[in-house]
């Protein structure tokens, strides 16, 4: 004990303090890297950005007491006041009720997208990065025949398929053209990480493959795809919306910020807080997504410290 | 070089084909029946009908379709739409007009993108570097969509320095559309650039340079930015693919008849011809692409080997 705080070179240090250090010594990169995000403003930020919209997408009776689909004709395209905090659309529903309620589907689609795309590449990429040869091989090709189609023109052709588009088929869509990059991503850090010492010991110790790609590579592989699969989060949401926007999306009576844009398009010269707020909503949301990714990325990337 | 590009060129071969055979299968299987929506409410005699089925090879296996389709293609033909028009015919129409926005927005990405980039790299953490990391991650976060009617509210309506839509202006009413479009790609590489500049200014190399006593000019504009741009070539490659995504919404907002609305309004109008010509065209583009990149990096970084 006397040898530590000698070393931190504080005499007079109360022992919760050199308890502190010892925590220090043992923690992981995962240890470090979260007591290094709490104290940064923008991770906090975005953090508590991100929060309000899950928030707001599982309880949106918190935030407005209003129905968005009690829609009275009489109050059509009223501008912003204090009755309709964000005015009224065209057919008099409550704005801000809309906006508010619409966060549900973009999460929802953002981390359903994520979560599936992540799983396939993580699955596909240590096989693909583990075993190599021709495993590899027949893994990169199909990915590079995926990878070759780019994804707001892959779901314009996909999702003309629908009749009834929801959640659901966007989702599947955006998760069948998102996969390859993540896969190449998680592929190329899981052969960074295979021919480490302590892989080799793992299986020299006769542990089975299985067990070394879930305990020893993938634990060590995941900083960056954890990174890539934030921003994704954002990235997704923007697409869904992008995708409503063109009418190839999800369909009315569906609340969704891209379809209250595609709706507002053609009145943006006489009404336009009709796209203002969707727009600066949906933007605040694929900003926190991003910066989020960005923070986590300067705390998990040691080389940048 | 000489077998590493012969077997790049071979791997593309198989990924071209089987992207556009997803493609094509994804198409021939929207529902529907295209020929009969071509008679409109009136009954078409069975006669004609068997005559523009077997005329479109819709009576054959998908596979024999996407063969003769594909042979067709690499003859120049891409087939004709519904109304018997070839869609080369319109591809040739409709892809100059997608070009000229598509080398404006080029040209905005990499002149002002590398521009902010170096600026902001070569002092690291003073205000530029700020202002230009703040403002590229406001532009990344805007959908392309909200940024096109902010441009168009803004440039167009508020103050009407750019036409709002159409394309009645030549150059001139491309470069709002354009500068929109590149807008996303450019603050992604100027960040890229930041990032790789900021990281080779610290390298053995730049010290030794720097010793030399050649002049920071020199260091920094020689030196260190031929291997900065490894990354963002990378990402130019990567990006076309987004240009084009882009382009359809860009294309939709400016109102701007060029590919993308054609493929767009191929899907509402299911003519898969059409759609399947466009898409093919533009994932071929996109995969030469990538291949010329793959063989830029010889040129950009010596360390880069090819066995």
């Amino acid at each position: 004990m006397s040898d530590r705080v000698a070393i931190t070179g504080d005499i007079e240090l109360p022992d919760e303090h050199v308890d502190e250090a010892t925590e220090d010594r043992v923690a992981s990169l995962w240890g470090d890297a979260w007591r290094a995000l709490i104290r940064k403003p923008i991770f906090v930020i975005s953090a508590l950005l991100i929060l309000i919209m899950m928030v707001m997408a599982v309880f949106p009776g918190l935030f407005t007491s209003k129905d968005p689909r009690s829609c009275p004709l009489s109050e059509a395209l009223q501008t912003p006041s204090a009755e309709h905090w964000f005015g009224t659309d065209v057919q008099g529903c409550d704005y801000y009720a809309r906006t508010i309620y619409g966060a549900r589907v973009s999460i929802t689609i953002g981390l359903i997208v994520t979560t599936f795309a992540l799983t396939i590449a993580l699955v596909g990429g240590s096989i693909s990065g583990y075993y190599g040869g021709i495993v590899d091989t027949l893994i990169a090709r199909v990915t590079d025949m995926w990878f070759a189609i780019p994804t707001i023109l892959g779901g314009i052709v996909i999702l003309a398929l629908f009749q009834n588009r929801g959640v659901a088929q966007v989702s599947l869509v955006l998760i069948v053209l998102g996969w390859p990059t993540m896969l190449r991503l998680v592929r190329s850090s899981v052969i960074s990480v295979k021919e480490t010492e302590y892989v080799d010991s793992a299986r020299a110790l006769g542990a089975t493959d299985f067990r070394i790609i879930t305990r020893h590579i993938l634990p060590n592989s995941l900083a960056p795809v954890i990174v890539y699969a934030t921003i994704t989060v954002g990235v997704v949401i923007a697409a869904e919306a992008a995708l409503s926007f063109l009418n190839v999306g999800l369909q009315l009576p569906a609340i969704s910020w891209g379809l209250m844009i595609s709706t507002a398009q053609n009145r943006i010269l006489t009404s336009p807080h009709l796209l203002f707020f969707p727009g600066a909503v949906l933007s605040i949301t694929v900003f926190s997504f991003i910066l989020m990714g960005d923070a986590l990325r300067d705390a998990l990337d040691p080389k940048l410290r | 070089m000489g077998r590493y590009l012969t077997r790049r060129v071979l791997q593309f071969i198989p990924v071209f084909l089987g992207a556009t055979l997803l493609i094509f299968i994804m198409v021939w299987i929207i529902p529907g029946d295209p020929i009969r929506a071509l008679a409109g409410d009136r009954a078409m005699p069975e006669s004609v009908r068997a005559a523009l089925t077997e005329e479109y090879n819709l009576d054959k296996p998908a596979w024999q379709q996407y063969w003769l389709y594909i042979s067709g293609v690499f003859q120049g033909d891409f087939g004709t739409d519904f109304r018997g028009r070839p869609v080369s015919e319109l591809m040739g129409q409709r892809i100059p007009i997608t070009a000229r926005l598509a080398i404006l927005a080029f040209g905005f990405e990499v002149i002002i993108g590398i521009a902010a980039g170096i600026v902001a790299g070569v002092r690291k953490g003073n205000y530029l570097d700020n202002l230009v990391l703040t403002s590229t991650l406001v532009v990344i976060a805007i959908p392309i969509f909200v940024l096109g009617f902010l441009a168009q509210l803004l440039l167009g309506v508020q103050f009407p320095i750019f036409p709002v839509a159409g394309i009645r202006e030549g150059w001139f009413s491309y470069l709002l559309p354009a500068l929109v479009l590149g807008s996303v790609s450019l603050a992604y590489i100027a960040r890229l650039t930041r990032a790789a500049l900021v990281e080779n200014l610290r390298a053995d190399y730049v010290r030794t340079a720097t010793s030399k006593g050649l002049s920071r000019l020199r260091v920094v504009g020689v030196h260190t930015l031929r291997n900065s741009m490894i990354p963002v070539v990378t990402f130019l490659a990567i990006d076309l693919g987004a240009l084009m995504g882009g382009a359809i919404i860009t294309e939709t907002i400016f109102n701007i008849p060029g590919i993308g609305r054609a493929v767009f309004e191929g899907v509402q109008r299911q003519e898969g011809t059409v759609v399947v010509g466009i898409v093919t065209f533009l994932v071929f583009i996109y995969l030469i692409a990538n291949l010329v990149v793959d063989v830029l990096y010889a040129v950009l970084d010596p360390r880069i080997r090819y066995e």
